[in-house]
């Protein structure tokens, strides 16, 4: 069964010149793989995660044909029934770990919150479970970072600390937003590891969402390439260089590149079409 | 003007005193010849940016010596030096007056320098940088990303520098608009005859716009390598290799086991 099976997602916000559509019928599906998202801002891609999540507040509207977990629908869930399913079967890891984590509350208080609300455990065996987390994700001091305050973290830390937090109640579901963009390149590399780590060995289902290609095409299993709120393009991800799409193929040769030297860069040239085009299914 | 660019020579950077020093630059030396272009390059905390800042007078405590275009820089900056180096900043979306309109941004700046005409010079400028006239009575929030860094790069050039430091003027931006401001760049480069010091932590953006790059680790320059060697991966330092595969994506590892 699939982990996760969407169809026909929109999300649209009303606004003071109209209707805005900012995700228009979405489908795809995630099984224990790492799904990547790939897009400009703007186009849809955080959307999508947030209302699979749904994390889209009125007056933001969101609709779907059908958004199911492990066959499960949640859209006709009631919001306390929704918050089972936050963090214990789908969880998100966003950009920045500096807006993410509670500035005047220890790194060890938050990561055992997490847990505690959604299992029940003495406090020494939750503090035991959180200071293993740590390990996990390659903390080499988890007794101090227990301690100490989101500041006293470097970005690394921080970003580390967040997919602790939400990888200790074990979700079968990830989503990613954006997790390495505000990282060094070599920190950027440590944190996939985990990531990638864990797809393999608790068999979870990983959505990335980025504006990386390089990153999504060498990190993911699959990738959907969206444009204006559609799927324009969906390909295996080692084979994003060879994508069709002159969506894609236009960010593609945007990109400028070490091993390829250019005097003029590629500039995307926008079809009208691309975003009038229906959207292609995700499903794999 | 003036046939040197940027000389730099053993230049160090600290901030604070006695036990909280913390060394950012150490011993920092390279030249860029009128009319080059250098890259620095380096993760964050490294020193890069620290070193733009020393140039332009934003750090008090710095030893060495630097020279631009010319001129021995001391502890204050001449009106002279501003007008020869000019900053273009990461963020287009920090970096422009919310409440001014374009016109204000580069009429104020033109005035500042002294300018007396500085009706055609607006147009002018806009026009360098591929903004119509339409955009000159906008704000900044009725422009895109891309367009606020032409006008940042616009009010860069209102002085008519011979040098332009440019701190991660990309980084901010998608790809696609990326690949229209480095192409802007290096436009601008060829018609001006601009002397650039990029920094970026993008290997890629930084070889495609400079044609000597500095690697940075932790406040040291490890290694000055031209753009062929690094294309080639003609590499003497162990961290810049390091840089270049993690530049590359991701690589997975062989056995993964926690």
């Amino acid at each position: 069964m699939k982990l996760l099976d969407v169809e026909n997602l929109k999300v649209s916000f009303p606004t003071r010149t109209g209707v805005f559509d900012a995700v228009r019928g979405v489908s795809f599906t995630l099984g224990q793989e790492r799904l990547g998202i790939v897009g400009e801002s703007g186009s849809g891609k955080s959307m999508t995660g947030r209302a699979i999540l749904r994390l889209i507040r009125p007056p933001g509207r969101v609709t779907a044909d059908r958004i199911a977990i492990e066959g499960e629908d949640i859209l006709s869930m009631s919001e306390k029934q929704m918050r089972s399913v936050r963090g214990q079967r789908i969880s998100m890891v966003l950009q920045d770990p500096k807006f993410s984590l509670n500035p005047v509350m220890r790194v060890g208080d938050q990561i055992t919150e997490a847990y505690s609300v959604h299992a029940k455990s003495s406090r020494a065996e939750t503090r035991r479970k959180a200071l293993e987390m740590l390990e996990a994700v390659s903390i080499r001091d988890p007794e101090r970072v227990f301690r100490s305050y989101p500041h006293e973290m470097s970005g690394g830390m921080g970003q580390r600390i967040m997919i602790a937090m939400m990888l200790i109640p074990e979700p079968k579901i990830l989503i990613a937003d954006e997790p390495t963009s505000a990282l060094d390149v070599s920190v950027q590399g440590q944190v996939l590891n985990i990531m990638d780590k864990l797809v393999q060995q608790r068999g979870m289902g990983l959505i990335l969402i980025s504006h990386d290609l390089n990153l999504v095409s060498s990190f993911c299993d699959r990738v959907l390439i969206m444009y204006a709120g559609r799927i324009v393009e969906t390909c295996r991800a080692d084979a994003l260089h060879d994508a069709q799409h002159p969506y894609t193929r236009g960010l593609l040769n945007s990109l400028p590149r070490l091993d390829e030297p250019r005097t003029q860069l590629e500039v995307l040239k926008r079809d009208p079409a691309w975003s009038e085009a229906p959207s292609v299914s995700g499903a794999s | 003007m003036n046939n040197s660019g940027i000389d730099i020579n053993k230049l160090n950077v600290w901030f604070g005193h006695g036990e909280d020093r913390v060394d950012a630059v150490r011993s920092a030396s390279f030249t860029v010849p009128n009319g080059g272009s250098f890259g620095l390059v380096g993760e964050s905390g490294s020193g890069k940016s620290t070193i733009l800042r020393a140039l332009t007078g934003l750090v008090p405590d710095w030893n060495g010596a630097m020279s631009v275009a010319g001129e021995t820089l001391g502890k204050s900056r001449t009106r002279n030096f501003y007008k020869q180096v000019q900053m273009v900043f990461q963020d287009p979306y920090a970096s422009l007056h919310p409440r001014h309109s374009v016109d204000q941004v580069l009429g104020e700046t033109l005035q500042l320098h002294g300018f007396k005409d500085v009706e055609t010079r607006i147009m002018r400028l806009l026009d360098d940088v591929g903004l119509g006239p339409q955009f000159r009575f906008r704000y900044p929030h009725q422009l895109s990303g891309g367009q606020r860094q032409r006008v940042a790069i616009a009010r860069a050039l209102a002085s008519e520098p011979s040098i332009l430091l440019l701190d991660e003027p990309t980084s901010a931006l998608d790809v696609s608009v990326q690949a229209e401001i480095l192409n802007l760049l290096t436009d601008l480069r060829a018609e001006h005859n601009l002397t650039y010091l990029m920094v970026s932590h993008n290997l890629a953006v930084v070889s495609h716009l400079c044609q000597q790059i500095a690697v940075m680790q932790e406040g040291d320059i490890v290694e000055i390598l031209s753009v062929e060697d690094m294309r080639a991966m003609r590499t003497a330092h162990p961290y810049t290799q390091h840089l270049l595969q993690s530049s590359l994506g991701y690589v997975r590892e062989e056995n993964n086991q926690v």
